[in-house]
Parts: C-alpha cells; structure tokens; sequence
C-alpha cells in the first residue's frame, strides 16, 4: 500500500509525466475546439489513432531498428512531422465535412456531437477494414489486430540512484513541453492565433470586427490536428504498436484531462494531463493497476465538486500572455 | 452559474449516451458467419458448428483450432462416407454477448447437430446452458475455465485440460523445475487470467514461495505502474494470466525497464502475435504453459508427426495453438457419425464411451465432460518460434 507509494515514487512519478504529456498533447485538441465551437470533438481520438498509424507506418517505410542517441531524436522529428501532417490534414478534413456542413445549417449542437459519433466509429472502422490492411499489406483479418514495429534502442540518459529517465521518455517530456510553447506562442502573439482568442470570447462580435470564422475554426482544428499527430509519433516511441481501437481509451483520458484542468483553457489542458497521468501512477502504486482509472476519476469527481470549471477554469480567452 | 450547472448536466447525459452508443456499435460491428463447408452427401449430411473469435484481436488462438477441425472435416469427407459433414462457423469475436445471438440461429436456423468450441471460457458461460436445452453436444478445444465443468451441463465437453489443473502443472513447474523463491502473479481481471493467476499462486505459495500479485487493463498500452511494482518487488519470475496481446505490451515494458528475471504465461499467450507484441528481443527466453499439445516436430508421436505434415501442406504453416486439439474435438464427432449416430443425442452418449488416442492427447472425457488426461507442456520462446520445452514436470528452462 503506502510503503510501495513511497518506493516507487520516482518511477511512477516519471512514468506519470511522460504518458501524461501525451494526455495534455491530445487534450489541446479538445480543449482548443471546445472553446472556438463549444462542440466536444470525440472523433479527436481517431485524428490521434490515425497518426499513430502514420509514425508505424514511417518507420516500416525508413525500415529503421535500433535507433537510439541521436538518431533517435531525428527519427523523432521526423515521425512527429510525418503524423502532424497527417493527423492536422485529417483534422482539417474531419471539420470540412462531418461539422462545417451542420454548423452551415445551423444545426444544433447535439447534432455536431451526433456527427463527432459516426465520424469517430467511421474512422475506426475505415482503418479496421480497409486502411490497415492496404498500408500494411496484411490480410483482411489482420485490420483489427495491432501493427507492431521496434525501432528503438533505450537507454537510461540520466540515472541517479532512484532517478532513472530513459531516453524515450525523456523525449516525450521535452517534445510535449516544446509543442506547448509553440502552440502559446501561436495562439497568444500571431495573428490568427488572436482570431480564434476573439472567436472563443464572442464569436459575433468577432466576426463585426473582420475575422474569418471558418479561416478561425479550419486553423483550430489544423493546430488540434497536429497536437495530436505529434502525441501519436511520441506514443510510438514509447509503445510502438499501432491499433485501430487506441484511440478509444486514450481519447477518453485526453477528454478527462482537458475537463480536469478546466475544458477550453488551454493551460488548462496542460495542467490536466499531467495531473491525471500522475494521478494514475499514484494511484496504481497505492491501490493496485487495476484501480487506476477509479482513482484518476475520483480525483475528476472531486475536483468537479469544488471548481466545476476545473483547476485553471474555463474559456481560452482567458489564457493571455 | 445555474446554466453552467445545466449545460454540465446535459454534457454528462450526452456522455453517457456516448458511451452506451459506442458500446452498441461495436457489438453490431461484425456478426456474420460464413459458410464455406461443402455440404451434400449420401443424406443429406449433417452440420457441425464452429464457434469463435475468428476475426477479432485474440483471433490467434482460434485460427489454428478451427483449421485442425476443418482438416478432420476434409480429410473424413474424402473418404466418401454415408454421411457428409458441413464445418459451419460462427464469429462471436469472442463476445458472450454475440456468441448467444449467433449461437440462437445455428441451433433454429442452421440447426447444426453439434459444435466444436465455443473457444474462450466467457463465451461458453453464455452458450452452455443454451446448448445444453437444445440438447447439442459440444466440444471446447480451448475454453479453460474451471467453473464450466460445475454447471453439470451434460452435452458439454471439452479436448483440453482446464485452469487449474493448467496452474497445478505450471505452479508445479515454477516451484520445482525453476526453484523460483519470489513469484510475481499479473491477471487482466477476466476470468479466464484471473482464475490462473490465483491457481499459480495457490500451488506455489505452501511449497515456500513469496507471492505478489497486480492487475492490468487490457485496454490500455501503458503498464507502467506494474512494471514498478515488479521491479521494486524483484521476482525470479513473473506469471502473467490472461492473453498474448497483453503479454506482448507487459513484457516489453518489463524488459525495457530492465527486470532481468524469468516470464511466463499460459495457453491465451501461446501465439506468435505474443513475440511480435513485445518485440523479438524482448520475448526470448519468455515460458508459457499450456494444457495443448503444439508438436510442429512430431516429436510426441508418430500420429502428431502426420498431422503436422498434413496441416502444414494444407495450409502452408506450421501447427500452432490447439490446431491438434480442435483436430481431436472434430475426430471424437467424426468417430460418433462413423459408428452410425447421426442425431444429437445419440452422439452425446458415444462421446461419453468415447476413447481414442488423438493427433495430441488420449481422448477420453470423464462424466463431466473433462478430459481424462491432466498432462501439461511447456513451452519457450526462441527465436521467432516457440518450441515445445517439454513436460511442466519434466521440462528444464534454458
């Protein structure tokens, strides 16, 4: 109980910050569309599942094994490009035409989370059958059942008795933290990155004073894209199996996450993806695995009880420079 | 923040439906059962079912049993007897729930005279008092879960030894033949792995040894929080009960934390997708028990020489996880039609007297419907392969 909490507590606690800096990835995307279109996005998951396939199939296409060092972290770059690309350009196409046809219309908002629905067990089941058996030359069959690829060599990069980081997770930590800033930055100093602040404050008054909704929601949904293509290609260097159904679990954890930290702040979404990746490594080292998920949901409930609105609270406006 | 309140609530519903939704679809995913038996005979012939997971992700250990049985089919057709048999198969993915509406039409539809499988122990839970109201004999190749033989079904029947006498073999082995003093148990909180896990640790715990035990999601990719545990915990071995796809994931990450001990799994990890889950490196040396007997050498007898041959020229790979048993399952059925019992009853009663030395193992069931034979085989990982190591008492781990 207790006494494994305080042995593990520098394993879990590294294990927990890097699975959780892919929550916090995957959970800007949520965070970002909800606070532009108040629409909770679940085929979001699938634009991640979807760049996982893309990184796998990089590496069989580079036929890449035993990387480490170095090299390992241009693979890296090169995977998170390769998914980013893709995963943003699926983004963008998931909003031309399982949303932006219903927000045209007018629909209701339930409508859109209706749309998210299929879009989300469509992508599934497109990769299940048709996509992974032609990108990987497989049989029928096989579309359900994980791609696996081993590419790399790990190796402990710092070590200080109790202390142990392998290269991997160290990349996941760094990257995360890099693609973080990068998406501050865009959102707080460009121009288009003031567009979708305005469009999430008061999309009305944005649009009197000049700004391009669908400009505003396209490039939304592009970054959300590429956050998850980039969570996708730092999976795969820690687990290195791609599956149609991944998307599911880690979807709903991202989802967590962006509620956890406050849905539509986008320091929100960071805060929450490591809260709940520790959360679940605490919680797993005092009750046992399998009680992880009641505990990190615990912790949800709890949180929701006494700041409804999550620890940073709501709305993107807020999150100036 | 009263609309707050609200808009939180109906988020809430919405979810939940999501959720439900999404449930619902995946269980309306894939349900068909095709029809590839060539059928006709003397008269008329009659319909074996064959049921389970076909397609989905632990299909693996289903294949190889299903093609065991078509080869016995094939090979008892071409003998041109009176009586023809149809090797009909129903995809339950492994699902109770997909298992009870498939098996519904094969008895009303198809009315099949009997049924090799279901294959995994969850399934069979849900179809065996179905079965055992038609009156439908059925033989499991590899559902191995204790309780199945204390529902006092009486047309239920299986070709394989079950968990416990699985975890008495492997325990057996663990304590005597690895002399192992820390014993790490991991389960996927499913039936089947939980009830082995326990077993392994029931049988090595009075013979001295310290037993941990966790559990993981068998959803999830990560097992970070089991590895440190493990780790801190420092096991000569780890047994993990549930199936390859896990097994795969948990011993990567184990490796890759750098635990240096023994792993071992059962008979749901005894397939090749368990070495390409944790990588080449990762797997080798891995153990895994099983009551099955997967003999690609023909080393046990010159009966499971043939039929290595002939599955491998049939289907151009080698025997893998209960193809013998699954051959064994359809040879007591064919024995049954050949002695002239075409009527599900009449089978039912020959299988009771039913006693032959199959392609695996002797095949006799007890009145309960078990497998007389209580012989368990263990296995290693070597290479890309993973060859027979011996009996669990006998065997000596490399």
């Amino acid at each position: 109980m207790l006494d494994n909490f305080v042995n593990q507590f520098w394993p879990n606690t590294i294990d927990g910050l890097s699975l959780g800096a892919i929550y916090a990835l995957v959970a800007l995307g949520y965070t970002m569309v909800y606070g532009v279109l108040r629409l909770i996005n679940f085929a979001h998951a699938e634009i991640f599942m979807v760049g996982t396939f893309a990184s796998v199939f990089t590496i069989q296409a580079l036929g890449v094994s035993e990387v480490g060092g170095l090299g390992l972290i241009g693979v890296v770059v090169l995977l998170a490009l390769v998914s980013g690309l893709v995963s943003g350009g699926s983004a963008v196409l998931l909003e031309a035409t399982a949303y932006r046809p219903l927000r045209k219309r007018g629909a209701s908002r339930l409508a859109a989370l209706i749309s998210a629905i299929g879009a989300s067990i469509f992508i599934q089941q497109l990769f299940a059958t048709i996509g992974v058996p032609l990108l990987f030359d497989t049989s029928k069959e096989a579309g359900k059942l994980p791609v696996n690829s081993h590419f790399v060599e790990r190796s402990n990069v710092i070590d200080l008795g109790p202390i142990q980081v392998s290269n991997d997770k160290l990349i996941i930590f760094l990257g995360a933290i890099l693609m973080m800033i990068a998406l501050d930055q865009f959102v707080n100093r460009t121009k288009l990155g003031r567009g979708i602040r305005s469009t999430a404050q008061d999309p009305e008054t944005a649009v009197l004073m000049g700004v391009n909704i669908d400009r505003v929601v396209t490039a939304t949904f592009l970054v959300g894209g590429i956050m998850a293509g980039v969570a996708a290609a730092l999976y795969i260097v820690r687990f290195e199996q791609a599956w149609y159904f991944t998307g599911f679990l880690l979807g709903i954890k991202a989802f967590t996450a962006a509620v956890l930290g406050g849905i539509g702040n986008i320091r929100g979404a960071l805060v929450g993806g490591f809260a709940l990746g520790l959360f679940e490594a605490y919680g797993a080292s005092i009750f046992g695995s399998g009680w992880k998920d009641v505990v990190a949901f615990s912790v949800l409930i709890l949180v929701l009880m006494f700041r409804p609105t999550g620890i940073l609270g709501e709305s993107l406006q807020q999150a100036r420079a | 923040m009263e609309r707050l309140g609200t808009l939180r609530r109906n988020m809430l519903r919405v979810t939940g439906a999501v959720a439900m939704s999404a449930v619902l679809a995946l269980g309306a995913g894939a349900c068909s059962g095709g029809d590839d038996g060539k059928g006709g005979g003397g008269d008329g012939g009659i319909t074996i079912g064959f049921m389970g997971d076909l397609t989905g992700e632990n299909s693996g250990l289903v294949i190889p049993p299903y093609q065991g049985a078509q080869l016995a089919v094939e090979q008892y057709n071409a003998t041109n007897p009176k009586t023809k048999i149809t090797l009909k198969k129903y995809d339950s993915q492994g699902k109770p729930e997909q298992a009870t509406t498939l098996i519904q039409g094969a008895v009303k539809n198809d009315k099949i005279t009997a049924l090799i499988g279901p294959a995994f122990s969850g399934e069979s839970q849900s179809v065996g008092p179905i079965l055992d109201e038609a009156k439908i004999p059925s033989i499991t190749p590899s559902a191995t879960n204790v309780t199945l033989a204390e529902k006092s079904w009486k047309y239920w029947h299986r070709a394989v030894a079950d968990d416990a006498v699985q975890g008495t073999g492997a325990g057996g082995f663990i304590a005597d033949q690895v002399k192992a003093k820390k014993v790490f148990t991991v389960h996927d909180n499913q039936d089947y792995g939980k009830g082995l896990a326990d077993s392994i640790a029931n049988v090595v715990k009075p013979k001295g040894a310290q037993v941990q035990t966790d559990a993981v999601d068998d959803k999830a990719s990560d097992y970070s929080s089991t590895v440190n545990k493990i780790k801190q915990f420092n096991p000569e071995i780890v047994y993990f009960g549930g199936y390859y796809s896990v097994a795969g994931k948990l011993f990567k990450q184990l490796r890759e934390a750098g635990y240096t001990g023994k792993m071992m799994s059962g008979d749901g990890s005894l397939a090749a997708g368990l070495v390409e889950g944790a990588g080449q490196k990762n797997a080798q040396g891995a153990l895994l028990s099983c009551g099955c007997v997967i003999d690609a050498e023909g080393k046990v007898s010159a009966k499971s020489k043939k039929f290595a041959e002939d599955y491998k020229a049939k289907f151009g790979s080698p025997v893998a996880i209960y193809s013998s048993e699954g051959y064994d399952a359809a040879t007591a059925l064919i024995e049954a039609i050949k002695a002239g019992k075409t009527k599900s009853e009449d089978i039912n009663a020959f299988l009771k007297t039913v006693d032959f030395e199959g392609v695996g193992k002797r095949i006799k069931f007890d009145d309960k419907g078990e497998l007389a034979s209580q012989d368990i085989y263990v296995y290693q990982v070597k290479d890309n392969t993973i060859p027979l190591l011996g009996k669990s008492t006998e065997a000596k781990p490399a």
